[in-house]
């Protein structure tokens, strides 16, 4: 297709926490400065920015982009935003590619952002306005609810077991345990914890959600003949996609991911990807609730619908097993800054492919690795498969 | 790199920080009003939902019907332009147990979400609506359901002239 190679040379990111004192602004410089210092390179290396952060409603901040350019190093720069809701995070390193992939830049700086904490009283108010004002707005729904008519429907189609569902909360917060910037980790946390967590609209109980979050990532995107120079462990872009199901969200079957579907197989077949389940040595499928984790393995191809929750009960996903699932520890375990949370998979990918991940390294020299994120109305799926 | 850094930065705060004064902050509340036009599909999906009736949109192409009514057919992209009257019964698809509000306060008697298959209308072809008059615990995913209407003289136009859906006691047909 005439297309450039890209590598992922650097990365950086900030602690996720409840609430961070520094503003978003802040929070993007620091993490960008890592991913530079990580690389070597400064600012004036960078040839174009690419900027990831989800609603405005959240920092009540129009514009949000403009306002946390300078932390992000756009000065003066070919600068952009992408937002879609919670797929951002996979989406913007998706656009930093394309920036370098069509030869128009050599390098691109890719940051995503979340300060959710700003919002009053809970920054779940803020997802209010994603519903339809006319037809569903005035039922005052929440979030939550989404989230607990899907899992419902998955269970019930598949006949999943909420206590095999809870294996996933389990894996993924004792994950993070081990990453240094995570939110929740938590290393002895059991099923019966899951289960036992209040109910907040059943069948989503408190431990199977993640937390709203502050924090930043940053990475450095590099054309191949630069990321050469850069380093000797580039961690190349091997596929992309990207895909958007009906915003009318009750004429469709919650049971399955289409949408993830369609942006796997694009991203796979940019890969040369035929068997992903062999092919694939780590997934870090968004996990914003534990049954979305298992969904979104099953969207990506990487186990039979209704059969993903096996992966955790058989050991397959665990840091050790044949495909390690969510090694970071996933939004469930690191946090939940919406944009932040997704390009954290993909840094996450970057520091293992490197052999970098310390604690939470994956053994056996994993060689490629999937991330994937989802959001809007629950239609977007956003994939990026990593090689190296 | 994740190893070889020992400093990630970001500093955490907690509420009471807030509360004892130990943070500066800034308070503002945005306050912003919308009129929103009903638009032509949902326009007559709204009259007649005033009228005690749930209108869907027929699309000869694909041979479906939808609801809401909507005024192009996302499969083939034609214009959809029959308005089709759908029945005020269904059947539950998928349905939740919400202790919580929208700004997670707690409530006592549960609110019970549904994706509700409306009768008429292609298969799987839903809206999110609410149930009631019915012990949550005995909610199931398959429950055949009616809506349970405004007074003719109190409605508005509006989704919430069906105040909520109740399991339906079935006549048998010969």
């Amino acid at each position: 297709m005439g297309m450039r190679k890209v590598a992922v040379v650097g990365a950086g990111m900030t602690k996720f926490v409840r609430r961070a004192q520094e503003t978003g602004k802040e929070l993007s410089w620091e993490a960008v400065r890592m991913a530079l210092d990580s690389c070597e390179m400064t600012i004036d290396d960078i040839e174009a920015v690419c900027m990831g952060t989800a609603p405005d409603a959240f920092d009540g901040l129009h514009m949000k982009a403009e306002y946390l350019s300078d932390g992000a190093g756009a000065w003066l720069k070919p600068y952009m935003r992408s937002y879609v809701g919670g797929g951002t995070g996979i989406f913007a390193p998706i656009q930093g590619w394309y920036h370098v992939a069509s030869g128009l830049f050599d390098t691109c700086l890719v940051v995503c952002e979340e300060k959710m904490s700003s919002f009053y009283p809970h920054a779940q108010a803020a997802f209010l306005t994603i519903f339809d004002h006319t037809t569903e707005r005035a039922l005052k729904p929440n979030l939550l609810w989404i989230f607990a008519l899907e899992m419902n429907r998955y269970m019930h189609t598949y006949g999943v077991r909420k206590e095999d569902i809870a294996l996933v909360s389990v894996l993924h917060k004792r994950n993070a345990a081990d990453h240094p910037c995570a939110l929740l980790g938590e290393p002895d946390i059991t099923v019966e914890d899951v289960l036992n967590s209040e109910v907040l609209a059943w069948p989503v109980q408190r431990y199977d959600v993640s937390p709203v979050s502050d924090g930043a990532v940053a990475i450095v995107l590099a054309a191949e003949h630069v990321a050469r120079r850069i380093t000797d462990k580039p961690v190349w872009i091997e596929g992309v996609g990207w895909c958007l199901d009906t915003a009318y969200w009750t004429n469709r079957d919650l049971c399955y991911p289409r949408y993830v579907e369609v942006a796997a197989r694009m991203a796979y077949e940019m890969a040369g990807i035929t068997e992903p389940r062999k092919q694939i040595d780590i997934a870090e499928p968004y996990d914003p609730f534990d049954y979305k984790a298992l969904h979104h393995l099953e969207g990506l191809q990487l186990a039979d619908r209704g059969q993903a929750v096996q992966l955790y009960i058989d050991g397959t996903a665990a840091r050790t097993g044949n495909m390690p699932v969510c090694p970071s520890g996933g939004l469930l375990g690191v946090g939940n800054p919406i944009a932040a949370a997704g390009l954290m998979k993909i840094a996450e990918l970057f520091w293992q492919l490197r052999g970098e991940a310390g604690a939470r390294q994956v053994p056996g020299n994993p060689r490629r690795g999937v991330a994937q994120a989802w959001g809007d109305l629950m239609q977007v799926g956003t994939v990026v498969v990593m090689g190296r | 790199m994740s190893k070889q850094i020992k400093d990630f930065r970001g500093t955490p705060l907690r509420e009471s920080d807030f509360q004892e004064g130990k943070v500066l902050y800034v308070h503002d509340a945005l306050r912003g009003e919308y009129a929103w036009d009903t638009g032509i599909a949902i326009g007559h999906y709204l009259a007649g939902l005033k009228k005690g009736v749930i209108l869907g949109a027929r699309c000869d192409h694909c041979r479906k019907i939808v609801v809401p009514p909507r005024t192009v057919c996302e499969w083939c992209f034609r214009p959809l332009t029959e308005y089709v009257p759908l029945q005020d019964t269904g059947t539950v698809n998928t349905f939740s147990i919400c202790y919580v509000t929208w700004d997670v306060k707690r409530i006592e008697k549960p609110e019970i979400p549904a994706v509700i298959e409306i009768d008429g209308a292609s298969p799987g072809h839903g809206i999110l609506h609410k149930l009631g008059d019915v012990n949550p615990e005995e909610v199931t995913i398959g429950m055949r359901v009616q809506a349970v209407w405004k007074p003719a003289e109190e409605r508005e136009g509006a989704i919430t002239d069906i105040l909520y859906w109740r399991p339906l006691k079935e006549v048998k047909k010969r």
